[in-house]
């Protein structure tokens, strides 16, 4: 909503139409062609949804998006998980709002962290980010680059139990291993079992261990100076709600006259779309209605960049040390056979001085003899 | 002793006789309550749950006090136990309360050894028991009994089944200790979702055959709550030690923006029932159960471990001390063969190496025999082609001499004779040139461009010895 009437407000208006069209150029109208292009085009967004088993990803998901992803999904019993392995599991849905189509992409991870034996359990996650990012270079190098499909990863929400006082090891173990290569962000999962200053002691003590760690998060970029003050406040508050405590439900029950999405207890409900319960609305907003298009551009610009940057690194220092492999880059030829040489002569050399060594020492032998 | 004392007893026929009046011995049970009261009793608990899951808080509440706990970290390298004991009263009774935290349990990224800890301790509590009880001089009744009585699994209230490490530790656990497990923070499911997760869990526990405690229902007094409870394992509690006024009253309880909590209402969570079924009703046979099965289970298993047996090949009761002698006995004789053997080992090793040893040095010296002799016959044979080379040098010197003076003598006969003689000459120099290519084709190397005749016999011998080094005679 906000964005929209941002630009709407750019247009200037014809006040006095007799100066104005001598100035008025028109080219204040290219935001609209982008917004009409963008619409025809449409957008597609990739999110990725980690943590242990019960944390409550599908339902935020669910919420989130307002629909049901995960129908008819088989839960693994605990003696099946105890050497299970990490999954990926794609879910891709067409949605549409006010003509603006989306394609979505959710990448679930079923068993991250559910094993008894838990090393590198995020291996599996990290390749197939790599994955994705390797078949878009492999696009993009290409000769027809007309249908490129963009698979690779824009977002992470990394969900944090609460039942902890911090983070876990394998917590800091996953988020260091993902955060350089996709945009992390934590949320504190099932806030439904914390006070408000349990929420806030938790969210303290997670900020501190990620700088701590020097685990790089997602940043919400800076706003710039000439937005309005109301907006500088709501990003200054976002900013400070970080990590989110979240609550997902996928019910609807009856509160105060209403029916909202939440959760029925003996001693309450909890809605998932009250800002006082929890932090639900703030990422909603972050995720859908106000940073998407940043993320993608993070992931496009810093992740995606780096990981290019990388992949040629290690190529040509690959193709440097191994003369003997075809390579687009000419070669010097000569290095080949001043190789062989070198080698050859540093063998005989070290014939020569061992067989000298061994001559001494009968010499000596023999002159020991002679004396004796 | 006891086994043949019975015997003796069951032939008689067991009569009831009636009372003529009271005789009083209705009052041994509270003579033995009065005992065991100014005795105090002992109660040990052991919390197994991951950090941050609220064992420290259901303790404080538990048992409405304060126990000084610090938060645990979630770094830690492995799990360790952490015994606190506490001395509390109520009314006249005393209670040694002993609780056993498991720190760092469930924070680990490999958690293969997790259980480890947990079942060493209670071994070590059964085995400090067990040797209390062996000694010879002993004191029962002064002994501080650390056995865990029961044991409180916390389980994380994930809603969709237990978790992979507490399977594998509830079936480690659950043949030493009675287990009583709980879903802990319930306040985050709500009572549907309890619902199913209660019939989850327990139809997990019992497929894989985990024996967890089950409140006894033979004594009539208790019979009738006990079996009610039992169907409501596990329990979802909330634990909490703020109190919050609700209504008019001031209640243990969790304010949420949403509502408050409370934490011993018993529509809102199980508290109640934990309460009454470990405390109230339960503590004594919680005991009972500890000492009279997981513990005897222990004793027998470490004795048969040791070789001792209740009868011996023929049936006839052996007595301890036997037993201990024959073992004792026979530990020693294996120490001593097993001395022998190591000694025996160490002497062959000894021989063999010097063996090894004196074989090399033979070999060494035959060796060296060798290779002197080549090199004397190397030697010789370079002497001789010297020689010969001397030879020949002499003998294209004499005849260059001679061809000179015949140049000289017959200066006519120069054209016809030069060609022939310088034909010859170049012959003979020819011949010599080609001979030592011949050599130096034997010497099967490549001609090298030679100025002097010297230079080309220094080169053979060289070409020599690093045809004779390559060929590995050396």
């Amino acid at each position: 909503m906000t964005t929209n009437i941002r630009y709407k407000s750019r247009i200037p208006i014809k006040s006095d139409e007799t100066v104005e069209e001598k100035q008025y150029v028109g080219f204040a109208t290219l935001p609209n062609q982008v917004h009409r292009k963008s619409v025809k085009k449409g957008f597609d967004f990739t999110l990725m949804v980690a943590g242990e088993s019960g944390m409550g990803k599908s339902t935020l998901v669910n919420s989130l998006f307002l629909t049901d992803l995960y129908k008819d999904r088989k839960l693994l019993n605990a003696e099946e998980r105890i050497n299970q392995t990490v999954e990926i599991i794609k879910h891709t849905v067409d949605i549409e709002e006010k003509g603006v189509k989306l394609k979505l992409t959710i990448v679930d991870t079923p068993g991250f962290g559910d094993a008894v034996n838990n090393n590198e359990c995020w291996k599996p996650i990290t390749d197939y980010i790599d994955q994705q990012f390797e078949q878009y270079f492999r696009d993009e190098s290409g000769l027809n680059r007309k249908n490129i499909q963009d698979n690779r990863v824009h977002c992470c929400l990394y969900f944090i139990p609460p039942f902890g006082h911090g983070l876990r090891p394998v917590d800091v173990e996953f988020m260091k291993a993902l955060h350089e290569k996709v945009n992390v962000v934590p949320l504190i999962a099932k806030a439904d079992c914390l006070t408000p200053s349990e929420i806030k002691k938790l969210k303290d003590r997670v900020r501190d261990e990620i700088e701590r760690f020097g685990i790089k998060v997602y940043q919400f970029p800076e706003c710039d100076s000439d937005e309005d003050e109301e907006f500088k406040q709501l990003d200054k508050e976002l900013k400070e709600c970080c990590p989110f405590a979240v609550i997902g439900s996928n019910t609807v029950v009856e509160a105060r006259g209403q029916r909202v999405r939440g959760r029925l207890y003996p001693w309450g409900i909890v809605e998932v779309e009250n800002q006082s319960h929890c932090d639900f609305v703030k990422l909603r907003n972050i995720l859908i209605r106000s940073h998407m298009h940043d993320l993608k551009d993070v992931t496009c610009d810093m992740h995606y960049e780096n990981y290019r940057a990388q992949c040629i690194q290690d190529m040509t220092s690959k193709l440097t040390q191994d003369n003997r492999m075809e390579s687009p880059i000419p070669m010097l030829p000569q290095s080949t056979p001043d190789v062989e040489t070198d080698r050859l002569i540093k063998m005989k050399d070290e014939e020569l001085a061992r067989m000298q060594e061994m001559l001494n020492k009968m010499q000596q032998q023999i002159h020991d003899g002679k004396d004796q | 002793m006891a086994a043949t004392d019975v015997d003796i007893f069951s032939n008689e026929e067991k009569r009831n006789l009636s009372l003529g009046g009271h005789v009083g011995f209705d009052s041994l049970p509270d003579q033995l309550v009065s005992k065991s009261v100014t005795q105090g009793f002992c109660f040990n608990i052991l919390c197994v749950g991951e950090t941050g899951i609220g064992k420290s808080t259901l303790m404080n509440t538990l048992f409405n006090t304060m126990f000084e706990n610090e938060e645990a970290s979630h770094y830690q390298n492995g799990v360790c136990m952490r015994p606190r004991t506490y001395d509390l009263q109520e009314s006249n009774v005393h209670l040694k309360l002993t609780i056993v935290d498991t720190v760092g349990f469930g924070d680990q990224i490999n958690k293969e050894e997790s259980y480890k800890p947990i079942v060493d301790y209670i071994d070590t509590q059964f085995e400090n028991y067990l040797q209390e009880e062996l000694k010879i001089k002993r004191s029962l009744f002064n002994y501080h009994d650390g056995r865990i009585h029961i044991c409180l699994y916390f389980i994380a209230p994930t809603g969709h089944s237990l978790k992979s490490l507490d399977l594998v530790t509830m079936k480690k656990l659950d043949s030493k200790v009675n287990i009583i497990p709980i879903i802990a923070k319930a306040d985050t499911i709500s009572k549907s979702e309890l619902h199913k997760f209660k019939i989850k869990i327990m139809s997990e526990l019992v497929s894989n055959g985990v024996q967890i405690y089950q409140f006894p229902t033979d004594d009539d007094a208790v019979t009738e709550i006990n079996s009610s409870m039992n169907a409501h394992l596990p329990f979802a509690v909330v634990g909490s030690i703020e109190e919050v006024k609700v209504g008019n009253k001031t209640v243990r309880a969790r304010q949420y923006p949403w509502g408050v909590v409370q934490v011993e209402n018993e529509s809102h969570c199980d508290f109640v029932k934990l309460r009454e079924m470990l405390i109230r009703v339960n503590m004594e046979d919680l005991r009972e159960q500890t000492h009279a099965r997981h513990y005897e289970l222990y004793r027998r298993c470490k004795l048969e471990e040791m070789g001792f047996k209740d009868t011996d090949p023929d049936c006839e009761p052996f007595s301890l001390q036997e037993t201990y002698e024959a073992k004792r006995k026979e530990f020693m004789g294996d120490l001593q063969k097993k001395e022998e053997e190591m000694r025996q080992m160490f002497v062959n090793k000894v021989k063999e190496t010097e063996a090894e040893l004196k074989e090399k040095e033979r070999e060494l010296h035959n060796k060296f025999e060798q290779l002197k002799h080549m090199h004397q016959e190397e030697k010789r044979k370079v002497e001789e082609k010297r020689r010969e080379l001397e030879e020949e040098m002499n003998a294209f010197n004499r005849r260059k001499v001679a061809a000179e003076t015949l140049s000289l003598a017959q200066p006519l006969k120069k054209d016809k004779d030069k060609k022939n003689r310088s034909v010859k000459t170049e012959n003979q120099s020819g011949v010599s040139l080609s001979n030592s290519k011949v050599m130096m084709a034997k010497a099967s190397v490549e001609p090298l461009n030679c100025d002097s005749w010297w230079q080309a016999i220094q080169c053979c011998t060289c070409l020599v010895h690093n045809a004779a080094w390559r060929q590995g005679l050396f």
